[in-house]
């Protein structure tokens, strides 16, 4: 399996375009690490590779198929900031519970306690919320993970708790993988494959 | 360590024994309260209110009469109270029908994309332009006045400002992360709108609904006082008021004085229950 | 040594902060989200407080300027500069010795240029001299005072923040994550920045959730977990894991990427359901039955800890306490 970005352009005003042409080919199992001084659009980059927003132009194509417009999406994205990807008005079990088939082994790797279900996120650390999204995003049908800075804002303790199983899963099930990160350390540990974003 | 009491506090937390959330909460049950009592009694004296006896006419207040009695001897407390109700009734279905044409407006705007949205934000500028009134008259007088002409008129005609401000909340939540990874988790639009977005409008439209009934109220009886709602032989206040004027000359105060006050305070209710609403529900004096 | 001889700007003792918080209707329950905090600020140094998010060390940046909000109760022994504080002097103090640094020009108003906001709004000839100098100190271009704050570089945004701050001349300024968004070459010119008002003669308070960012500027690394500070280590501490004192902060360096980025069991405790003692206790490989009382701080070797195994000069078995644990 192999997931493509072909030609990618994109911008938000209409005069200023941010990427410019990106092409970017990602098979299973490798973990590619993104780099670029800030201000190059990563994050704009991971959610147009994760199908979130829709490129000016160029094609985001799994297996030389564009992404399936409907049903759970074999590329999932976990976001920088874990309180703002769920619902501050639900129960936190009930947000995992769009995840169509979980897998018990998952919750289990990544630490995560029956009772925090009940829990509105507003009761639960960062760190916490974090590992529901990304049990959320580890269905039985992804294939691709983007991961933006997914552990800028937590603790190390954490990060590495986080980065070691995700490390393992990915292995174990094939999961290929795109990740920003801005510490060195991080990316020498997890990355296969780093590739340089450049300003032609 | 030592003693936790020795260390110098430098803030407490406001604890009155009476916190603001039970007097909200106090004040609104008595409000609520109050105002259905007023509706049934009101329903009570239907018959009071029309009944006519001749020999008690032109009273001024008293123990028996309270707010007097009219040029046809009937008691017009009964009549203010039945007015109150039939403008309640009329202000409880003007003001929902308004409420859900704004939701269901207010969603599509969101939802359907950009030319629902233009054509429906353009609707909406469009009847805030018109003044408030002559709509209300022009809409209820195609109708052929009467009740129906009045909810009608009252209902079309308020839904707009709600509209908006739904539109706005429903456009931003659309934008949250959350939902947008909802969607790739594969939840239908239809489970997305139920589980996201319409639980964090709805205090919003609650809110917005108990804020339309003062408007609702105060307009109806505008329109029927200028002789373009309800029919004369209902005891609308607009009805008992306009009827009033040409008796004030003659020094009958009472006419248009209790029944005024009446609506003026009911008003004034309403506008207290809806806004104690906003104060429990909004986070930023929830805790206070 | 060189340590004593410093004035002390600021110190925090014992502080608590709690909120008082609707559980279910109209109950009302006090959450203490600090408990037993203590940290100090010298002359010409930056003392940076680090923790993850969310797990509220903002709070003590809020409870040094008296900006907590009104269902908050606070204790706690704030000295600035020797005098014992109250909350009417601390917010005599706010805005004019202590200043914050807030996190980005969302603090600012939008629709005034940024010169008169840095001046406070005041625009007599000595105000506009001060701040025309401190915009040349920070190298802020000519013009700068003119433009709207949507139109500062991130760089410049942090310049102006704190130009913004140091215009009364404070003694103290308090920095609440003031880096992020700012990749590593800005975060260490802002860094630099509050290096240089520090060695002015004055403190900085750094409260940040990046240690990595944190050992690269302060002399001092307060390490909060749960609640509070479990240990104040000079930065050449962490150097090696055998010269830090508490386990959380030995897990912690442990977990660095460069140092075997081994992690750890559990998770931190959710505030309602706060151990008794030591917060890390249900982490802890080495924990013994007197962590769950009352822990006294203590000075070692330069830095201070709150662990049993350095209570009462019991010194370090506290291997032999969790084998006496496990058995």
């Amino acid at each position: 399996m192999k997931l493509e970005a072909k030609n990618i352009t994109f911008g938000y005003k209409k005069s200023k375009t941010i990427l410019n042409d990106v092409n970017l080919t990602i098979t299973e199992s490798e973990r590619v690490a993104l780099s670029a001084p800030s201000g190059f659009g990563k994050t704009t980059f991971c959610q147009i590779l994760a199908g979130y927003e829709k490129p000016w132009s160029g094609q985001i194509l799994l297996d030389g198929k564009p992404l399936p417009k409907k049903g759970y999406s074999p590329v999932q994205m976990i976001w920088q900031h874990p309180e703002r990807a769920v619902d501050p008005a639900i129960r936190i079990g009930d947000t995992l519970a769009q995840c169509p088939d979980l897998d018990p082994a998952v919750i289990k790797g990544l630490g995560i306690e029956k009772d925090w279900y009940q829990r509105f996120p507003g009761e639960l650390s960062g760190g916490e919320i974090q590992r529901f999204c990304i049990a959320a995003a580890l269905g039985k049908e992804t294939r691709f993970l983007i991961a933006d800075e997914i552990s800028t804002m937590l603790d190390l303790i954490t990060q590495s708790q986080i980065w070691h199983f995700l490390l393992s899963e990915t292995k174990k099930r094939r999961i290929g993988m795109a990740f920003v990160s801005h510490s060195s350390d991080l990316t020498d540990r997890i990355a296969t494959k780093i590739v340089a974003m450049e300003k032609e | 360590m030592n003693d936790v009491r020795t260390i110098p506090v430098l803030q407490t937390a406001k604890k009155s024994r009476f916190s603001l959330r039970k007097k909200t909460i106090l004040s609104l049950c008595f409000t609520a309260s109050f105002l259905i009592i007023i509706t049934i009694v009101g329903v009570l004296c239907s018959d009071t209110a029309v009944t006519t006896d001749f020999t008690q006419k032109n009273f001024a207040p008293s123990i028996e009469h309270l707010f007097g009695t009219d040029w046809l001897g009937r008691d017009m407390l009964a009549r203010t109270l039945r007015g109150l109700s039939i403008s309640i009734f009329i202000g409880l279905g003007a003001s929902t029908v308004s409420a859900v044409i704004a939701l269901i407006l207010g969603t599509m705007a969101a939802t359907l994309g950009n030319k629902v949205d233009t054509v429906i934000t353009w609707l909406v500028d469009l009847l805030m332009g018109i003044p408030h009134l002559l709509l209300l008259i022009l809409i209820s007088f195609a109708l052929g006045k009467g009740t129906f002409g009045v909810i009608v008129a009252v209902a079309l005609s308020h839904w707009p400002g709600l509209t908006r401000v739904l539109r706005g909340e429903i456009l931003q939540i659309k934008e949250e992360d959350y939902v947008k990874i909802a969607q790739k988790m594969g939840q239908s639009r239809c489970k997305i709108a139920i589980k996201h977005i319409f639980p964090h409008i709805f205090p919003q439209f609650i809110v917005g609904l108990i804020l339309l009934f003062p408007h609702a109220i105060l307009h109806e009886a505008s329109i029927t006082f200028l002789g373009f709602g309800l029919p004369p032989e209902q005891p609308g206040i607009g009805n008992i008021l306009s009827e009033s004027m040409s008796y004030l000359s003659m020094g009958m105060w009472w006419l248009a004085v209790f029944p005024g006050i009446a609506l003026l305070i009911t008003v004034i209710l309403f506008d207290s229950v809806g806004s104690n609403l906003r104060k429990l529900i909004d986070p930023f004096s929830a805790q206070d | 040594m060189e340590a004593n001889k410093r004035k002390e700007i600021l110190n925090i003792e014992d502080l608590f902060i709690s909120f008082n918080q609707y559980e279910k209707g109209l109950h009302r329950v006090d959450i203490n989200v600090i408990t037993n905090l203590s940290v100090n600020v010298m002359e010409r140094e930056i003392v940076a407080i680090v923790g993850s998010s969310g797990s509220g060390k903002s709070l003590l940046a809020h409870a040094v300027l008296g900006l907590l909000p009104k269902n908050a109760n606070v204790r706690g022994r704030i000295s600035f500069r020797g005098e014992l504080l109250t909350a009417k002097r601390i917010g005599e103090l706010r805005g004019k010795e202590i200043c914050l640094v807030p996190q980005s020009v969302g603090y600012l108003d939008p629709l005034m240029k940024v010169g008169i906001q840095v001046r406070h709004s005041r625009d007599d000839e000595e105000t506009k001299k001060r701040q025309q100098q401190l915009f040349d100190d920070y190298a802020l271009k000519e013009g700068t005072a003119e433009l709207y704050p949507f139109e500062l570089s991130g760089g410049m945004a942090r310049r102006v923040l704190l130009a913004s701050a140091l215009m009364e001349n404070p003694k103290l300024i308090i920095a609440d994550e003031p880096t992020p968004g700012l990749d590593l070459p800005l975060a260490k010119k802002a860094m630099a920045d509050f290096r240089d008002f520090a060695d002015k003669g004055n403190g900085v308070l750094l409260i940040t959730h990046d240690i990595e960012l944190a050992l690269e500027v302060a002399d001092r690394i307060a390490v909060f977990y749960a609640g509070t500070t479990v240990e104040e280590a000079l930065v050449s501490d962490f150097d090696r894991e055998e010269t830090l004192r508490h386990p959380y902060t030995k897990a912690l360096w442990r977990a660095f990427p460069q140092h075997g980025f081994r992690s750890l069991d559990g998770v931190q405790p959710y505030v309602k359901e706060m151990p008794s003692g030591c917060p890390f206790a249900p982490r802890c490989e080495s924990v013994e039955p007197a962590c769950s009382g009352e822990i006294p701080l203590r000075t070692v070797a330069g830095g201070t800890v709150r662990c049993v195994r350095f209570s009462d000069n019991k010194g370090e078995h506290g291997e032999k306490g969790a084998e006496e644990n496990e058995a």
